[in-house]
């Protein structure tokens, strides 16, 4: 390794973030490339629906659809907040 | 049987012009009859790249509007009688192309060409659509950076589901990377992504990297596609990758930097 190739190591390289960078982005816009049109109006309206009973943060909700040869599926988690349990 | 190859990227500037001009002289000096089309309606300029803008009389829009014959608009290339050139119209809007026009005005040339190389506009919009509408091959022009890397990711998502071939359920259409104005020196300094990095994104077959060169301001100031400068490294890249396309065996070369300071100073331009 020559002297160069040492001060070169000391700072991260911009290349490396822009992998990373377009990595999470790539996977991401691949995912909602193949959902339907409708699932982030149907998410939005999921949410206001389940939020008129029980209180949850936004990102409390994921929905995911997963597509192969002969179904769809549409897979909806809810995380619910926790309760304090009451001891009587 | 005819093949049409459609040059994309989705972003603009990386180099699609300069890839249908040097793909489309290279298949032809290898006796196929080609033909290239410009698919940039109102942003014409392949004309300009394959130095004929003197002599367009009529264009693609005037073929599929019935004002002119295909022969009539169809321009012999000066350098090599086997390369044709449709230019795209300057004033019409970008409506002007049908889909229904389009298809028939390929069907047509695969009557009489071997390869019919279509030089898709930046964006996605109707002009791009249509240039890769058609298309048996793509060839994926990409530069080493992000907004490069991430449109040509959205590319290869629409050539896999709104071209003709998805749409009937045919045999898709088969996708090639160009990695141009790559700068190996950069790559070893990590200010520039490297091929590796972007075949981990896009995983495509790579047809060839083109170096970043000099070589392709001087060929498009002259108006000769710049596979004719053979001693330069973007001729010699292009040569390369239309051997590859035709099956030919032929290892790749720019990907690592010069190693010797001699090299440098007595290598190649």
């Amino acid at each position: 390794m020559s002297l160069l190739d040492y001060f070169k190591i000391s700072k991260a390289s911009t290349a490396s973030l822009a992998k990373e960078r377009l990595q999470i982005l790539v996977a991401h816009e691949r995912t909602s490339r193949n959902q339907p049109s409708y699932l982030p109006q149907m998410q939005k309206e999921l949410l206001e629906v389940i939020r008129k009973y029980i209180n949850v943060d936004q990102d409390a909700i994921s929905v995911s659809f997963e597509q192969d040869e002969n179904q769809e599926t549409l897979e909806l988690n809810i995380v619910l907040p926790d309760l304090p349990i009451k001891h009587t | 049987m005819a093949r049409i190859i459609v040059v994309t990227s989705g972003k603009g500037g990386v180099g699609k012009t300069t890839t249908s001009a040097a793909i489309a002289m290279g298949l032809a000096k290898k006796g196929h009859k080609t033909a290239v089309i410009d698919f940039d309606v109102g942003l014409r300029n392949l004309d300009l790249i394959m130095g004929c803008e003197r002599r367009v009389v009529y264009d693609f829009v005037n073929v599929i509007n019935g004002e002119a014959t295909l022969n009539q608009a169809l321009i012999r290339d000066k350098n090599c009688n086997q390369l044709y050139i449709l230019p795209a119209s300057q004033t019409r809007d970008k409506d002007a192309l049908s889909q229904e026009g389009v298809g028939k005005v390929l069907e047509e040339l695969k009557k009489d060409f071997k390869y019919i190389v279509c030089d898709s506009p930046a964006g996605i919009e109707k002009g791009a659509h249509l240039a890769m509408y058609f298309a048996d091959d793509a060839f994926i022009v990409t530069n080493p950076e992000v907004s490069s890397v991430r449109d040509s990711d959205r590319m290869l998502g629409i050539l896999s589901s709104k071209s003709r071939r998805a749409e009937q359920n045919e045999e898709p259409i088969k996708e090639y990377l160009l990695l141009s104005r790559y700068s190996p020196d950069r790559v070893k300094l990590g200010e520039m992504l490297s091929l590796e990095d972007v075949q981990d994104i896009l995983s495509l077959h790579l047809l060839g990297v083109i170096p970043e060169s000099k070589s392709v301001l001087n060929a498009s100031n002259s108006g000769m596609p710049v596979i004719l400068d053979e001693k330069s490294d973007a001729g010699q890249a292009y040569a390369d990758i239309v051997d590859r396309y035709l099956g030919e065996d032929r290892p790749h070369r720019f990907i690592d930097e010069d190693k010797g300071f001699f090299r440098k100073l007595f290598g190649a331009k």
